[in-house]
């Protein structure tokens, strides 16, 4: 029983870890279209600036809820003023510019910080169930998880920001003709994206080791998440990283990680095959 | 490592460099790439005709090198701790492999811990093969291996292992873990209450530095074997540190077995080629075949003439507050491993790698 509740949490924090990793660039894909091949280096500079920030003495929650998001919100505007404001509509040309951009980045983090591996203790004990020993971390991450999914549900339709953006999104041309600065909505919810991949870097910090090319491995899952969730950015999201999270879990304790990897590899093949178009494609149409 | 080859041969050259000349030292930055370590070993063998080349990391790249240095006959050192087995003439390899401290903490974990140990493993060579020769001396003193598991190199998650771990209830964990990814085991593993619980021994572990990165609570207890530790206390190993700190900062990284093997791997290929007086590849292999030995920070390190390894000091230790406190030293311990493989003395035209049998 002990045993049961224990695996049961690592598989809702293989589900949660992999919502937070995607939520970032399900927003920046399902509402502007954009594939933001750098997500992953988005995260990782999340990740360098709690542990800078950690380094200096900031408190460890701050370090890694507050700082994150907002250095990365910061720079995700800049890029997107210098960058990906040029490419609007163009999904090739994106990809290729993001993609140039995460070897950039990649590139300076290197230079900056080396390529050995920094790191953020992690701050909260482990936790007893039974006989047997959990993270109290985890645990922690899968609160962060819903709590940040429901953050970015209350934000796209509760306040007057979400209302425009999905306006937006939906028809730039009628919104910009009913007074809405279109440019600005987009810099916004671009910025909006990088900030909670920050976020999902600063919370995932004190777990993975941060070094400049972790990206990699981030980027891989978030991708088919996404791709498999559709394009209901929340929704897709959920359900894609419960199901692709249950399968990497399941593979994972009945072999190994590897195995684990390969079979979420494998049913993002068959998902993609049977809804071309992602879970939301074919399910909750409607749904945001 | 590299700091460390520069470091020796300044020292070299200061004592007024080797056969009367200077040493020069070309490098070429591989990033880690396959390609460009095959084009730099040609360019270092053809065009800077090179009389040595010392390098690689990975397994990877070393199997990349190798023939290219063999085909052009520029005699090469291999410094990183490998899963054994390279057997060519040409190769001199100064790294720890499992025969040197595979076994060594195999021993000890059994002894003092109990019989049930559990293995994580990087999915590559050096993980399979190491772990394999954790489960025969395991096996050998009567313990056994009861569960081993492998990870990709960039594996961060293992929340699901730690699990897996506490349900099989383990004596001991072995750890052959490469990579930046890691770390977080042993972070997440202290996270979830377990260190001090379960003990972890560590074939890799520190050859990184990772007990820099991490908190005294996460790495304390880990024991490990290397031929050489920044603690031991040795009267060469004090008088290297001083120097190498008054060169490079009081706040450069401890010195680890790698950054040890490459500065030991100059002074190898040095009285190489003060005992043959000549730079000549031949005449250097049959000089350094004879068995020399140097006596460095880590001790005695002579090259065993059959395989091409090297026979040197290992010292079993345990990380206490990010240092190494020595348990016990293991006097000149022979590469076992790939002895049982490997005579360059009746094949000296062998030029692989073999993959010992571990049965």
């Amino acid at each position: 029983m002990d045993l049961a509740i224990l695996v049961g949490i690592d598989f809702v924090n293989g589900v949660a870890t992999l919502a937070l990793m995607s939520i970032g660039l399900a927003v920046v894909f399902g509402m502007m279209r954009i594939i933001n091949l750098a997500h992953g280096e988005f995260m990782v500079m999340g990740s360098y600036s709690a542990a800078v920030a950690y380094h200096h003495n900031v408190n460890i929650w701050v370090a890694i809820l507050i700082v994150p998001p907002i250095a990365v919100a910061v720079i995700g505007a800049i890029i997107e003023r210098v960058i990906i404001r040029r490419l609007y509509g163009r999904m090739v040309e994106t990809m290729l510019a993001t993609w140039g951009l995460s070897l950039f980045i990649v590139g300076i983090l290197t230079t900056i910080f080396g390529s050995h591996t920094e790191g953020v203790p992690a701050p909260l004990s482990g936790i007893k169930v039974g006989n047997y020993q959990t993270s109290g971390y985890s645990l922690f991450v899968i609160l962060m998880s819903v709590v940040t999914i429901v953050g970015v549900y209350v934000v796209l339709r509760a306040t007057r920001l979400g209302l425009l953006a999905r306006g937006t999104m939906q028809n730039a041309e009628m919104a910009a003709a009913l007074g809405v600065d279109t440019s600005r909505i987009y810099a916004t919810t671009f910025a909006f994206g990088a900030g909670l991949a920050g976020l999902a870097g600063g919370i995932l910090a004190p777990i993975s080791g941060v070094f400049p090319s972790i990206g990699g491995s981030y980027i891989g899952r978030a991708f088919i998440t996404v791709i498999g969730g559709g394009p209901a950015p929340l929704v897709g999201t959920v359900t894609a990283s419960a199901m692709f999270g249950f399968v990497n879990q399941l593979a994972t304790f009945l072999s190994n990680p590897v195995y684990g990897e390969v079979a979420l590899l494998v049913a993002a093949v068959i998902l993609i095959r049977l809804l071309p178009n992602g879970i939301t494609g074919r399910y909750f149409r409607r749904a945001l | 490592m590299f700091d460390a080859l520069n470091f020796a041969v300044g020292e070299m050259n200061a004592a007024g460099g080797l056969l009367g000349r200077e040493v020069k030292v070309v490098s070429f930055d591989t990033q880690s790439n396959m390609q460009l370590y095959a084009q730099y070993a040609q360019e270092a063998a053809l065009k800077h005709k090179v009389a040595v080349v010392h390098g690689g990391i990975t397994s990877a790249s070393r199997e990349i090198i190798r023939p290219v240095l063999g085909k052009y006959k520029t005699l090469y050192f291999y410094e990183t701790p490998y899963e054994g087995g390279v057997c060519d003439r040409n190769v001199f390899a100064d790294g720890t492999t499992p025969g040197h401290n595979t076994e060594v903490l195999v021993d000890h974990a059994v002894k003092t811990w109990g019989k049930k140990g559990y293995v994580l493993a990087a999915d590559y060579n050096y993980g399979q093969i190491t772990s394999e020769w954790v489960k025969k001396y395991a096996k050998e003193r009567g313990g056994d291996v009861i569960g081993t598991e492998f990870f990709p190199i960039d594996a961060t998650n293992f929340g699901s292992t730690i699990s897996k771990i506490q349900a099989a209830k383990p004596d001991w964990i072995l750890t052959v873990l490469v990579g930046g990814g890691p770390i977080s085991f042993y972070r997440q593993f202290n996270a979830a209450g377990l260190s001090g619980k379960i003990p972890i021994a560590s074939t890799t572990f520190g050859a990184g530095n990772e007990q820099m990165v991490l908190t005294p609570e996460e790495s304390n207890g880990i024991v490990v074997a290397y031929n050489y530790l920044q603690d031991i206390d040795s009267l060469a190993n004090k008088e290297f540190l001083t120097r190498f700190r008054a060169k490079f900062g009081a706040d450069y990284p401890p010195v680890t077995d790698l950054t040890m093997s490459s500065y030991i791997g100059l002074l190898l290929w040095a009285a190489g080629v003060k005992k043959a007086g000549t730079i000549d590849r031949d005449k250097v292999i049959e000089a350094l075949e004879s068995g020399i030995t140097v006596d460095g920070p880590s001790g005695k390190v002579s090259i065993d003439p059959q395989t091409h390894h090297c026979i040197f000091d290992v010292h079993l230790a345990k990380f206490k507050d990010k240092k190494t406190v020595i348990l016990n030293t293991f006097p000149q311990r022979k590469p076992i491993d790939t002895a049982m493989v490997c005579d360059l003395k009746k094949n000296p035209r062998d030029a692989k790698q073999y993959v010992i049998s571990v049965k």
